[in-house]
């Protein structure tokens, strides 16, 4: 196997780049991520949930809560990955900067997913703390959803990386989001279950990350058993892994020509 | 005396061009070797790939003895890299850069911190330390990616066109900083396309064009293997006849513009011809890599 596909302990320091750079606007940058999920929650979960009555036995909020944190934690890897990455990769030079060092493409790689699974997980605490004062995230153990955050921002940002790498420029992000994200923000079971979809329809949908997330998520916040849970996990550590070597792979060949 | 960098028969070719084509060139430990070429010649190429950023098609390519391939890090850990283009992070302060770079090559916080007075004085910052980068001026960016580039203590620093785009008070102020790491015994790979830079700083060069070397050495064994040593140009307020007029003259005379250039052992006797011609301006100078670099490369533009 080729070795510089793996990641050296030297991607910690590219983690810690972007912290020590988040810190500085970490008040902002909060409440830029809290902003849209809290806005879903109150306009839906409190507007619309009026109508809904209960879903799988539980209030539409609490139902919803549950997928606005599974989907806030794609939709914040996945800004991180593309206008973050794109921004360091292309104006900042960032990438370059550190190629020039004992820093190899594997690690910058590494360093931007564990950071936009940490920013996944930063964002998620926070409308997990938002959701407790709110009363719908009812069961007692549902801080077990913090991890599943982050293992799902490893995941996005992962595959935000793919499509980063091969971006001309900001407009190509269009594409994911109106083929990738936003079919799978609207169809993964956030605002109702996969079942009410179509069969085939279910069997894809099923198949796709968000799905898996929401899987792992909701029954930890309502408090009901986990179905599957291993599979979930795999899964998903299947697409951060594919998605890893792929992004590695893509700006190897972009960054050094 | 060691070798640094040794390259035989180094090729790189891009759809549609060859970007270095068969170059062979070697940099001794403690000399500051510099790559002279009009834009595209394939100084930055070479560059890219003494540094691990390009990989070769063909050829040889050793640093510190190994093989140089993309992401050697044994290699890249000896090496500072002064790029082109300001790379500095734009979200950080001065000392900040210093410290993220420094942990990029494994050194522990406080081994940064200890080294970030010398660096800061080196550079001439040390009241810039949590000024952002934003904030800085061309000259004092340049003298912090320098400084950046020494914070892994590097044997050999590879700069690509170090000063371009800056005043000369700046440029000068490089110079003489390139000046001190040469005499602290740093290896020192530079490209430039100013031939004050070069004279200035190189011990040895090569010329390179269209990816080929055309003549290496030191600059002044470039000036009396391509050039007369005295120079004579000659410029006029009204047209000049062409060159062949001046066949009887000794050396040779070119004409270039509005201007003759007279190339020759024997400068009087040119000047001396032209004294009662008092609509012409004269002036008379030693030959300089600039004529060596116009007469190998050409006078046309290259773009």
């Amino acid at each position: 196997m080729d070795m510089s596909a793996l990641p050296t302990k030297r991607f910690f320091q590219v983690w810690r780049r972007h912290l020590l750079v988040w810190k500085k606007s970490a008040a902002t940058s909060l409440m830029g991520t809290l902003g849209e999920p809290f806005l879903y929650l109150m306009g839906m979960g409190y507007g619309l949930g009026r109508f809904v009555g209960e879903i799988e036995g539980v209030s539409y909020l609490v139902y919803l809560t549950a997928g606005i944190l599974a989907a806030n934690s794609m939709n914040t890897a996945t800004f991180e990955a593309l206008y973050g990455g794109f921004t360091r990769m292309t104006r900042q030079n960032t990438f370059h900067a550190m190629l020039a060092t004992p820093v190899r493409v594997a690690d910058v790689v590494a360093g931007e997913v564990v950071w936009g699974g940490t920013k996944s997980l930063i964002s998620g605490t926070a409308i997990f703390l938002v959701g407790n004062l709110l009363g719908s995230i009812p069961s007692s153990t549902a801080f077990l959803v913090l991890p599943v955050v982050f293992l799902s921002g490893l995941v996005f940002t992962a595959m935000g990386l793919v499509v980063m790498a091969i971006a001309p420029n900001y407009d190509f992000f269009l594409y994911y989001f109106t083929l990738v994200t936003t079919p799978m923000f609207l169809f993964c079971g956030v605002f109702y279950p996969v079942d009410s979809l179509p069969q085939t329809a279910q069997l894809v949908v099923n198949m796709l990350p968000l799905a898996h997330v929401v899987s792992l998520i909701r029954p930890l916040t309502v408090g009901v058993p986990l179905e599957d849970p291993v599979f979930h996990v795999v899964a998903l550590l299947v697409y951060a892994a594919l998605a890893f070597f792929l992004a590695t792979r893509l700006l190897k060949k972009r960054l050094i020509v | 005396m060691s070798e640094v960098v040794s390259a035989t028969g180094l090729r790189k070719g891009y759809p549609g061009r060859q970007a270095v084509d068969g170059i062979d060139f070697t940099i001794q430990s403690g000399e500051c070797f510099g790559i002279l070429g009009p834009n595209g010649a394939g100084k930055s190429t070479t560059l890219r790939m003494v540094i691990g950023l390009t990989a070769l098609d063909g050829g040889r390519l050793e640093v510190f003895g190994q093989p140089m391939y993309p992401e050697q890090t044994t290699t890249s850990q000896r090496m500072g890299v002064v790029p082109q283009e300001d790379n500095l992070d734009p979200d950080l302060t001065v000392g900040e850069n210093l410290l993220v770079y420094g942990r990029y090559f494994g050194l522990s916080d406080q081994a940064v911190q200890e080294k970030l007075v010398k660096l800061l004085a080196f550079a001439q910052l040390e009241d810039r330390r949590d000024a952002m980068v934003r904030e800085l001026s061309g000259g004092m960016m340049r003298r912090l990616v320098i400084a950046r580039s020494l914070v892994g203590s590097p044997e050999l620093i590879v700069l690509d066109e170090p000063t371009t785009g800056l005043d000369p008070q700046a440029r000068h102020l490089i110079w003489q900083r390139l000046r001190m790491l040469r005499e602290e015994g740093v290896t020192l790979l530079l490209t430039t396309h100013y031939m004050e830079e070069a004279a200035q700083l190189c011990d040895r060069l090569m010329i390179l064009n269209r990816g080929q070397i055309l003549d290496q050495g030191t600059p002044a064994e470039l000036i009396s293997r391509h050039v007369e040593p005295e120079v004579v140009e000659i410029r006029g307020n009204g047209p000049l006849p062409e060159a062949g007029a001046y066949a009887h003259l000794p050396g040779r005379i070119e004409k270039i513009g509005d201007t003759l250039f007279s190339y020759s052992t024997d400068a009087h006797t040119v000047l001396d011809h032209f004294r009662n011609r008092h609509d012409l301006t004269c002036l008379m100078r030693p030959a300089n890599l600039e004529d060596v670099f116009l007469k190998l490369t050409g006078r046309e533009l290259n773009d």
